[in-house]
């Protein structure tokens, strides 16, 4: 059963049509991944799904309900998440704070502070830095935080928006790595990427995106061996 | 022992600039707005004390039906005046602020008449310590604001609904993704804000009696005035800059030759801060997001 389904989305800004109808969809327990070039829709894909942007037509059915209108902080209660682009982690407060913010829709203060020691164990960095203001972290513990933080909300469907940006080749494994162990634990992930490569790798299906518009779909596979797809993204 | 009476005196208006100052700048760090009707506030504030204290005489209970009766306002101003320009242009939201503030004034001249009503809220006289003679109220302003600038630096640092508040101002979208109701954030600023303002208002009726609807007018601007100094945006910014602001007043007060200049003075402050901070003292200067 599809987890979410994207049927005829339509975004615009202002005149222009930034999405013009893209409909796909996302199982429980899949890797799914959008990919495509700069200004193809991906991030307002993702922000309009979880209701940052308003959409102009089209439908959004997360988990059974019709999120189409429904304001972004309500879908994060109905158990989605998203580290958007840039990671945009709360500069001015504490690792932990941040942490604490990631859990705001759990009722439970002492689930929420266990939650919290486990995102130590798993990024044992943000504990070393627990009480350090986040906008002193470099890059990657920025991007580490800004996945703990996600998580911190134990989403159904978590949506990453280009997690791997602006990060070193050795930390660009490690976030893939990491969002292979999300969703062996059983979170559905919606991938955004510009390194395809490596997106497709671990994709159960991948969808690509050009002009606001789904060109191409398939399994990971399929789309890493596709001819159109290795000219336009993977460079060969 | 004069200047030990100066500087209470400047640290007591300080502190109603700072509790008034609280309000503009909460509202500025999460609406990203500048709420100009937030000086009358105070003055509608004042209103409810007068007629409480008219009707049953007790100040305090004056100033419960003042904080109610102005929560429930700033709540009702920002819902039907703010939240329909939510995203529209800063100018217009700017003017509708500066309407409402003018609404305010004449809606209260047209009820309560332009001539001065004189509320005495208590006659408390003095402490004498030697020959340190400081009024009963100051202390009660100092006092009272201390424990309101505490809380509220408590609130924001420790609750969920502070630390969202924080979240809120510095990057609402991220905020929402954290499942925080925005608006009802702004509400509830709004609510603090606007309940700080009747506070201020109690404080000010507790100095001068005299009470018109231009009341919350140059506190206001002063008020503004001061969280621009301290860094619009920053709470801890609008105490220092509410305080800096008073000491500055009653400094300038004792000094025959520049007393009258007094207001100019302490504009004066602001501008020459501005040259030497632009973001304010506690201001932070915000890297824009790419």
């Amino acid at each position: 059963m599809a987890l979410l389904e994207v049927k005829d989305l339509q975004v615009y800004y202002g005149v222009i049509q930034a999405l013009k109808g893209i409909s796909f969809e996302v199982n429980e327990g899949e890797i799914v991944t959008l990919i495509g070039a700069n200004g193809a829709g991906k991030t307002t894909t993702m922000q309009s799904i979880i209701g940052l942007i308003p959409t102009r037509g089209g439908s959004v059915i997360f988990d059974g309900h019709d999120i189409t209108k429904t304001p972004c902080h309500k879908i994060v209660h109905l158990g989605m998440a998203q580290v958007p682009e840039g990671r945009r982690i709360f500069q001015e407060l504490t690792v932990y704070e941040n942490l604490l913010m990631g859990g705001f829709s759990q009722k439970d203060k002492s689930a929420v502070k266990e939650d919290i020691e486990k995102i130590y164990t798993r990024f044992p960095r943000l504990g070393e830095r627990r009480n350090q203001i986040a906008g002193t972290l470099s890059g990657g513990e920025q991007q580490m935080l800004a996945m703990g933080r996600a998580m911190m909300s134990h989403p159904k469907l978590l949506l990453l928006d280009e997690p791997s940006m602006g990060l070193s080749p050795l930390l660009v494994d490690h976030v893939f790595e990491i969002i292979k162990d999300f969703r062996d634990d059983g979170t559905t992930v919606l991938l955004v990427e510009q390194n395809a490569g490596k997106s497709l790798a671990i994709s159960d299906r991948a969808y690509v995106l050009e002009l606001g518009e789904i060109v191409l779909s398939g399994t990971g596979a399929e789309l890493a061996a596709s001819d159109q797809v290795k000219k336009a993204y993977l460079g060969g | 022992m004069e200047f030990i009476e100066t500087l209470l005196n400047g640290l007591s208006i300080g502190s109603t600039y700072a509790v008034i100052a609280l309000g503009y700048t909460m509202v500025y760090g999460i609406a990203k707005m500048l709420n100009f009707a937030h000086g009358d506030v105070i003055m509608v504030g004042g209103y409810m004390i007068y007629l409480t204290m008219a009707g049953i005489g007790n100040p305090i209970l004056g100033l419960a039906v003042a904080v109610l009766f102005c929560v429930v306002l700033g709540i009702s101003i920002e819902k039907v005046a703010y939240k329909p320009l939510r995203g529209a242009s800063p100018l217009a939201v700017l003017i509708t602020a500066i309407g409402v503030s003018y609404l305010l004034q004449s809606t209260a001249q047209i009820i309560f008449g332009s001539a001065p009503k004189m509320v005495i809220v208590a006659d408390l006289g003095n402490l004498t310590i030697g020959s340190l003679t400081v009024p009963y109220y100051m202390l009660i302003t100092l006092g009272c604001s201390v424990v309101i600038m505490l809380t509220l630096s408590l609130f924001v640092k420790y609750t969920k609904t502070g630390r969202a508040m924080i979240a809120v101002s510095e990057d609402k979208g991220a905020a929402q993704l954290m499942g925080i109701n925005v608006n009802a954030i702004i509400t509830i600023t709004f609510a603090i804000g606007s309940g700080l303002a009747a506070f201020a208002g109690f404080f000010m009726l507790m100095k001068s009696p005299s009470l018109s609807n231009t009341l919350g007018a140059m506190p206001g601007i002063k008020a503004f005035t001061a969280a621009v100094i301290g860094g619009i945006g920053s709470i801890p910014g609008a105490m220092v800059g509410g305080i800096l602001m008073g000491i500055v007043e009653a400094l300038s007060l004792t000094v025959p030759a520049i007393a009258p200049y007094t207001d100019a003075i302490e504009f004066l402050v602001l501008i020459v801060i501005l040259l030497v901070r632009p973001s304010g003292i506690l201001g932070k200067v915000r890297r824009e997001k790419v």
